[in-house]
């Protein structure tokens, strides 16, 4: 071979074991959630029995009252956690952009909640919201406030999973817009303060709309998450009472490890993965390494 | 020049304050996990919660005497290595092209890694579940890492692309005028100057596989379970035995605890990635 045709060949090699790796382990098994979408296949049987049903899952899927409840508490969680987030994130770092001495170990401290497992997320406010001997509970008695038994009624274990979402992803808001504050040009703030913008009109005016595309890309990563989640609500309710805890993630579980229908479940996986992807492209648009690089 | 003008100012006792209650809060419902795992069990089932208390090794010895957590920890540790250093390798070299040459299927690998990037494990569950059956990997340590390696690669050659990206292309230019072979230039040149994107990419790598449970508790079994999905051995249809959870749920929490207190620095630039300028 040429050593032409060799410097050619050289990319192709460095990419080749990471390109090997995500085909098997991403690319072919949502080829294959595909494939299995359109079949009627329960779990444990063998696959030589599996029926071909073409896209009656999806017709299936569509008429489910479970999935639309599903959806339903997944969209309020991701819109009232989220929402909650962003604006508490953003305030505090408002408030708290001026770099202060030991502002190093407080950051340390906020990203601790997102750095631990879901699972021992999950499992820590379980035992916080408890009827019998959970300490929300005896905070909220010391108030006057008679104790609730918040992981049993829905509504309370809907604002249980809202509460604990706010506790770990909060700090993310609060670390994204404060990397991005402190990012900003001090020349254009100062400008802003010479022509006489009080502080309220340097945030709104000034400061929020040049991190606008920080802020975009935070609430979409949020986003995205609040899809992906399901190991906390494992762990702390599996999704009840009933169904009012129930993200689409762990509907997707449920239905083919407690139901036991894996060709249902790949089909309810292809609407999530179209969900989350379009989230995903909304982020390309805003904010594309490939388009910032720095040489062509 | 005085000493202000390096370290950033003391701030007011209003904004100490405020950055207190937040701590607080955030650390607060972990140390009471942390108290929790030495309560004995009437200690927990107390309507009152207390600070004080004879704390007990007895959860601690239960979970690894009859749970054989140190079995599962042992599997996952040398998962997570596994993982970490598998991704590490195959995601630099990979980054490492997309950002120094200009190829054919350069833009499609680009755009595909950027959207697998947020591909819920969810969607893989099932799928996963059914391949690795039938390549007869179920239930193997490799199975898990192969898994988590995928769903790392997205992330780390993004992130490290990022790094390579930024690095003067002189340097490498230099060292081949000098007669280095492209293999040489990435070994000698760019891998040490890439040393604050690995740390990054590691920890958030091995975060993921360390952490994950959902996955795991599909794809092993009993003798092949790691620390998270081990877990569910302690939630019952009676209860949950919480004494022993809680010690389980500390020895999970640990290893990120000490990362993020020792390289607070590259989990920030690894969060952060993406969406604010390096």
């Amino acid at each position: 071979m040429t050593p032409a045709r060799l410097a050619r060949l050289t990319p192709y090699v460095y990419i080749l074991p990471a390109v090997l790796v995500m085909v098997a382990g991403l690319a072919y098994p949502i080829a294959d959630a595909v494939r299995l979408s359109f079949y009627d296949w329960p779990l444990g049987t063998d696959w030589a029995t599996a029926r071909w049903v073409g896209l009656e899952a999806f017709g299936e899927m569509l008429r489910s009252r479970q999935v639309w409840t599903s959806m339903g508490v997944t969209f309020a969680f991701v819109v009232i956690a989220v929402a909650c987030e962003m604006v508490l994130g953003i305030a505090l770092a408002l408030f708290l952009e001026k770099p202060v001495r030991g502002m190093r170990f407080f950051r340390t401290i906020f990203v601790l909640p997102m750095m631990i497992a879901p699972i021992c997320v999950g499992l820590i406010w379980r035992y916080l919201f408890d009827a019998n001997f959970g300490p929300i509970n005896q905070w909220i008695g010391a108030l006057g406030i008679a104790p609730r038994a918040w992981l049993a009624e829905p509504g309370l274990a809907f604002a249980a999973m809202v509460l604990t979402d706010i506790w770990q992803w909060t700090p993310f808001v609060f670390i994204m817009v404060l990397a991005g504050l402190q990012g900003l040009d001090s020349s254009v703030i100062e400008a802003a303060r010479i022509d006489g913008a009080n502080w309220w009109q340097q945030i709104v005016r000034v400061k929020l709309p040049i991190i606008q595309p920080i802020l975009i890309v935070t609430l979409l990563m949020r986003m995205i998450d609040g899809f992906r989640g399901l190991e906390v609500i494992y762990v702390m309710t599996f999704g009840g009472p009933g169904q009012a805890t129930e993200l689409f993630s762990l509907h997707i579980y449920k239905a083919a490890f407690i139901s036991q229908k894996l060709g249902y479940s790949a089909a309810l996986s292809i609407l999530l993965l179209v969900i989350v992807a379009v989230l995903s492209l909304a982020i390309l648009m805003i904010a594309n390494p490939l388009k910032g690089s720095t040489r062509q | 020049m005085s000493s202000s003008d390096l370290a950033p100012p003391r701030g007011s006792p209003l904004h100490y304050m405020l950055l207190g209650v937040l701590a607080l809060a955030c650390l607060v419902p972990m140390v009471m996990m942390v108290f929790t795992s030495f309560k004995t069990e009437a200690q927990i089932f107390d309507t009152q919660w207390s600070w004080l208390f004879a704390p007990t090794l007895d959860n601690y010895r239960s979970v690894i005497q009859d749970g054989h957590i140190d079995r599962y920890l042992l599997n996952s540790l040398k998962i997570s290595i596994a993982a970490t250093l598998i991704t590490l390798m195959l995601g630099t070299m990979c980054a490492y092209a997309m950002a120094r040459f200009r190829f054919l299927g350069r833009e499609p690998l680009g755009y595909a890694t950027l959207i697998l990037r947020t591909l819920p494990p969810a969607v893989l569950a099932v799928p996963v579940f059914v391949i690795w059956s039938a390549w007869g990997i179920a239930d193997t340590l490799s199975g898990v890492v192969l898994v988590y390696v995928a769903l790392n690669l997205p992330f780390t050659i993004w992130l490290l692309y990022g790094f390579i990206d930024q690095l003067p292309i002189e340097l490498e230019e230099a060292a081949a005028i000098d007669g280095c072979g492209p293999f040489k230039v990435f070994w000698k040149i760019v891998l040490p100057l890439l040393k604050p994107g690995l740390a990054a990419a590691s920890i958030f790598t091995f975060r993921l596989a360390w952490n994950e449970f959902i996955l795991s508790f599909i794809l092993t079994n009993r003798v092949t379970r790691t620390l998270p999905a081990s877990i569910s051995n302690y939630i019952t249809d009676t209860g949950v035995e919480w004494g022993k959870i809680m010690a389980a749920g500390v020895l999970i929490a640990l290893p990120p605890l000490i990362f993020t207190f020792v390289a607070a620095k590259q989990i920030i630039t690894g969060l952060t990635a993406g969406a604010v300028k390096g």
